[in-house]
């Protein structure tokens, strides 16, 4: 066990942890932050996506010993009331089936947006590759995604 | 709830029939009012369906207004999905005439008396509810008018409503919150007219998802994110094969873990318990590690020491629809390969036979061209993106359990006679879900977790990690089915014979086209009984026979020199003007006209698209009609789904949009299932355990464009979460040909990455 003092959302947050927990873990069952969700705990479905000084990262293989001062960004974090962009834009493009994948697809999303914020169909799917859907809401994801780069 | 007399297995449609209805209105503490209707004729059974017992007949407590305006709608079924939490409350809102803006939408709590069977599957829920959610709207609305005609001194056959607001023609007007309360107390409607679809100002018109909102904030809408105080989290050691069980384990290390609060092994069901239909589980004897965190349990479930032994045949007790039974599961060890090869030696011996027209041994003995093909498919795994989990708190005298599940009143029943508890002692809460497909509809991981803390005496939330979801799945099962059609001189099909089979599920479906439209017909079945558990999969057995029946179809068009959609459209043209045999279970005329939507709206056959390589295939099931023509391109070397065009006629599409977004989710999940989906075995253990070897369609594999029709009519609703999902097989299958020049005849169609179709 040891303490950490993170910045989640702009926030200084306290835990005391194994080290190799790995932050989606810290997230959802220290802090209470339920939406960094579990898919598969290695990397492979993105369920899990969080924004580490505005990268996506997956916090399934991201230990809380690793996180040292880098800022996190959560879906809890994008917005007070799901007024950032790329949120407005999967309602306006009613994405969502089941939902569950959308935490992630969303933070993945978001980090694309920043650092290209015109990315070509190309560049859309590089980034959201990572992410599986099974519901199988792909075109819409990418349809949002155009709709903010516009 | 006693709900023992029904048939699970049957679809609920019963429930639509019309029926005198009443409505028992009270007064809200604070003003306004509960509307709460209840039917209580005698629920007229639809055709092939048992009668309903009266309390599912009996509907109650949808919906409430309030003084200040807020219409809030219960929704009956769980949310997985399919956005029935949206399109339920819109049939109520609809013949309430309400304000959509006004209206709240909350998951309603199990209660089969208030809210009806509340079972989602079988592509069910819009179809089971079409009328009695409307006569809940429409009954609440007559109560308002009544209570204005009242108020003002007028005729109530003068007043209109329109978007929640009453109006008179003497300019009087109120909403429908001012009337709320007096509405209470008006005459009750002994019978309410339902609007003509072309009077729809709510369905038919797309409403956004009505959790959407909460979905892009992360707020905690999922079993997985169901937490209460002092809640333990449990993760459950399984076997490591089908076909071993439990000998012996050491949990000392694993016990001295940092958060561990308890290790245990547990037995699910006691010795001769009577399994129903969907008790299906995968163990009966597990290791159960219980902690205050995830990773502590995750971390801890690695120092468990465990011996394991084959587990031998085992006898069980099912309860079906026969009545008991009592079965042998044989304890070999399965390896997929040799359990293809299995099948084809199954596949040579005499079968059942479930239908015959005519005299199909004299066509095939007198055929000119007899054409034959086998297809294959793997098991597969559900892969919910929610992974099975459930929360448990058990107490002496009474139970709440709450997380993701299809069928709560399937559930019930045996958690009542685990547990030792009265069923009105036991509490479900439905949680969204991460996915369904039909994994949830079986609920032995939410008795998993009853058991756990029924031992543990505290509030436990059962996760199972991704390698638990995939490796101790409720699979779609394996199947093979060959096919055979006999030609005249003539090239005009005389004969059709398919003879499927599977472990431990024969796929066929004897009554389904091209039953009725060919004079000489056999269909045959199969079974190979297995220790690998499996269940429904998003179109049960549809999935696979779509694929096999609809590719098979193609090469007899090549053989028969005719267009695919042509050779179809006769068929169904003879089916419809002079059928064969008796119990078709389709209508030929929709299916038809599936066929012509999206042969005219792919430009199927125009000069325009001749270059293209296409492949085409339509299907019916869950009272539905779908069809696809799939555009295929070489991409870096391997095929790519690049363009799909979709025709649908699931009769009223209540929300088009959303209607939409699932017919191109169900043809993504087919491609992706088509190319690569495969669980498989060796010698018990299933090879595929996480996304890394479980492959998955991903974002740059979807197509660029899939364009979405449906078939305008005023048919009352059929499904639409599984029919769009088994011809995607078969029109990837004929397009693959298209591409390749090569037929595929086995799934997954990529194996491994390669365009091989080989078996696996
Ligand atoms: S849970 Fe982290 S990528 Fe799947
Ligand atoms: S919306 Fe269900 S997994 Fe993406």
């Amino acid at each position: 066990m040891a303490k950490y003092n993170l910045k989640i959302n702009g926030k200084s947050r306290q835990v005391e942890a194994d080290p190799a927990t790995p932050m989606l873990w810290v997230l959802r069952d220290h802090l209470d932050m339920p939406g960094t969700k579990y898919g598969c705990g290695i990397a492979q479905c993105g369920a899990c996506t969080v924004h580490l000084d505005g990268n996506a990262v997956r916090s399934c293989s991201l230990p809380v010993s690793a996180v040292g001062k880098a800022a996190i960004t959560t879906i809890e974090g994008l917005s007070e009331n799901g007024t950032h962009p790329v949120q407005k834009a999967w309602i306006e493009h009613d994405v969502a089936q089941c939902g569950y994948c959308q935490s992630g697809q969303i933070m993945s999303a978001t980090a694309l947006l920043k650092s290209n914020p015109k990315p070509t169909d190309e560049d859309i799917d590089n980034a959201m590759s990572g992410n599986i859907c099974r519901c199988g809401t792909y075109l819409r994801i990418k349809e949002a995604i155009k709709s903010v780069a516009q | 709830m006693n709900n023992k007399n029904i048939d699970l297995k049957a679809p609920i449609g019963g429930l639509g029939a019309s029926r005198r209805s009443f409505l028992k209105s009270s007064a809200l503490a604070g003003g306004g009012m509960l509307l709460s209707f209840s039917w209580f004729a005698k629920a007229q059974a639809a055709q092939n369906m048992p009668a309903l017992p009266e309390q599912w007949a009996e509907l109650n407590g949808y919906l409430k207004i309030t003084p200040d305006n807020v219409i809030k709608i219960l929704c009956p079924n769980p949310e997985f999905g399919q956005n029935v939490m949206t399109s339920l409350p819109m049939m109520v809102a609809e013949e309430l005439d309400a304000d959509w803006k006004n209206v709240v939408v909350e998951m309603g709590p199990h209660d089969n008396v208030k809210l009806g069977p509340q079972f989602t599957g079988g592509s069910n829920s819009v179809k089971m509810y079409w009328k009695p959610l409307r006569n809940a709207g429409a009954s609440a609305r007559q109560m308002l008018i009544e209570a204005a005609a009242q108020t003002w001194g007028v005729s109530a056959s003068e007043i209109t409503t329109k978007a929640g607001v009453l109006s008179h023609s003497s300019g009087k007007s109120a909403k429908y919150g001012e009337m709320a309360s007096k509405a209470a107390t008006a005459a009750v409607p002994k019978e309410v007219k339902l609007k003509a679809p072309k009077d729809f100002s709510i369905v038919s018109h797309s409403k956004k998802n009505a959790e959407g909102l909460k979905v892009v904030t992360g707020q905690p809408l999922f079993g997985m994110d169901y937490k209460v105080d002092g809640m333990l989290i449990a993760m459950i050691q399984h076997p490591p094969a089908f076909g071993m069980k439990l000998k012996s384990f050491d949990a000392a290390a694993a016990k001295k873990m940092p958060g561990i609060k308890d290790v245990f092994s547990f037995k699910l069901y006691d010795d001769g318990f009577e399994q129903s239909g969907f008790d299906t589980r995968t163990f009966n004897e597990m290791i159960v590690v219980v902690g205050k965190t995830t990773w502590e349990v995750m971390n801890a479930r690695k120092k468990l020491i465990v011996q394991w032994e084959p587990a031998g045949d085992l006898k069980e007790t099912m309860m079906g629809r026969a009545g008991k039974k009592e079965v042998t599961v044989p304890g070999r060890l399965e390896t997929t390969s040799s359990q293809f090869e299995l099948m084809a030696e199954y596949a040579k011996k005499p079968a059942q036979q479930l239908r015959k027209d005519g005299d199909p041994e004299a066509a095939f003995k007198n055929a000119a061209q007899v054409i034959e093909r086998t297809y294959n498919a793997p098991f597969l795994a559900h892969n919910c993106m929610e992974p099975m989990n459930f929360f448990a708190h058990v107490q002496d005298d009474k139970a709440l359990v709450a997380g993701p599940l299809q069928a709560p009143s399937w559930v019930e029943p045996t958690l009542a006679k685990i547990l030792n508890l009265p069923a009105d002692k036991i509490e479900i809460q439905m949680t969204r879900m991460g996915g369904g497909f039909g994994r949830r509809a079986y609920g032995s991981y939410v008795y998993e977790a009853a058991r756990i803390s029924q031992k543990l005496k505290a509030p436990v939330k059962l996760i199972y990690t991704r390698e638990d979801d995939m490796s101790y799945g409720i699979y779609r099962p394996m199947y093979t089915a060959t096919y055979r059609a006999a030609l005249d001189a003539d090239k005009n099909l005389i004969g059709f014979h398919v003879k499927g089979g599977g472990i431990p599920e024969n796929p066929v479906h004897a009554n389904r086209f091209p039953a009725g439209a060919v004079d000489n017909y056999l269909a045959e079945g199969w079974e190979i009984p297995s220790n690998v558990t499996i269940g429904a999969f998003r179109a049960p057995r549809s999935n696979f026979n779509a694929a096999a029946e609809q590719s098979f179809l193609d090469e007899v068009a090549e053989a028969m020199g005719k267009d695919p959609i042509q050779l179809r459209l006769d068929l169904l043209k003879r089916a419809k003007e002079n059928p064969v045999g008796k119990n078709n279970d389709y209508d030929a005329g929709r299916y038809a006209g599936v066929l012509e939507l999206l042969r005219d709206k792919s430009g199927w056959g125009k000069p325009e698209n001749a270059g293209k390589k296409r492949g085409v295939a339509a299907y019916f099931c869950h009272n539905s009609y779908a069809g696809h023509v799939v555009d295929m391109v070489m991409r870096d070397g391997q095929p790519y789904v690049e363009r799909v065009t979709s025709a649908v006629d699931c009769g009223v599409v209540v929300n088009p949009d959303a209607a939409k977004n699932m017919v191109e989710g169900a043809v993504v999940d087919g491609i992706g299932n088509a190319f690569y989906g495969a669980l498989t075995h060796k010698d018990g253990v299933a090879e595929q355990r996480n996304f890394h070897n479980y492959r998955m369609i991903r974002h740059n594999e979807a197509p660029q464009k899939i364009e979405v029709h449906f078939v305008q009519n005023e048919i009352d609703p059929t499904g639409l979460g599984e029919p769009p999902f088994p011809p995607v097989f078969g029109a990837v299958a004929n397009a693959l040909f298209k591409t390749t020049g090569k037929r595929y005849y086995n799934q997954p169609f990529m194996k491994n990455g390669a365009n091989e179709g080989q078996k696996l």
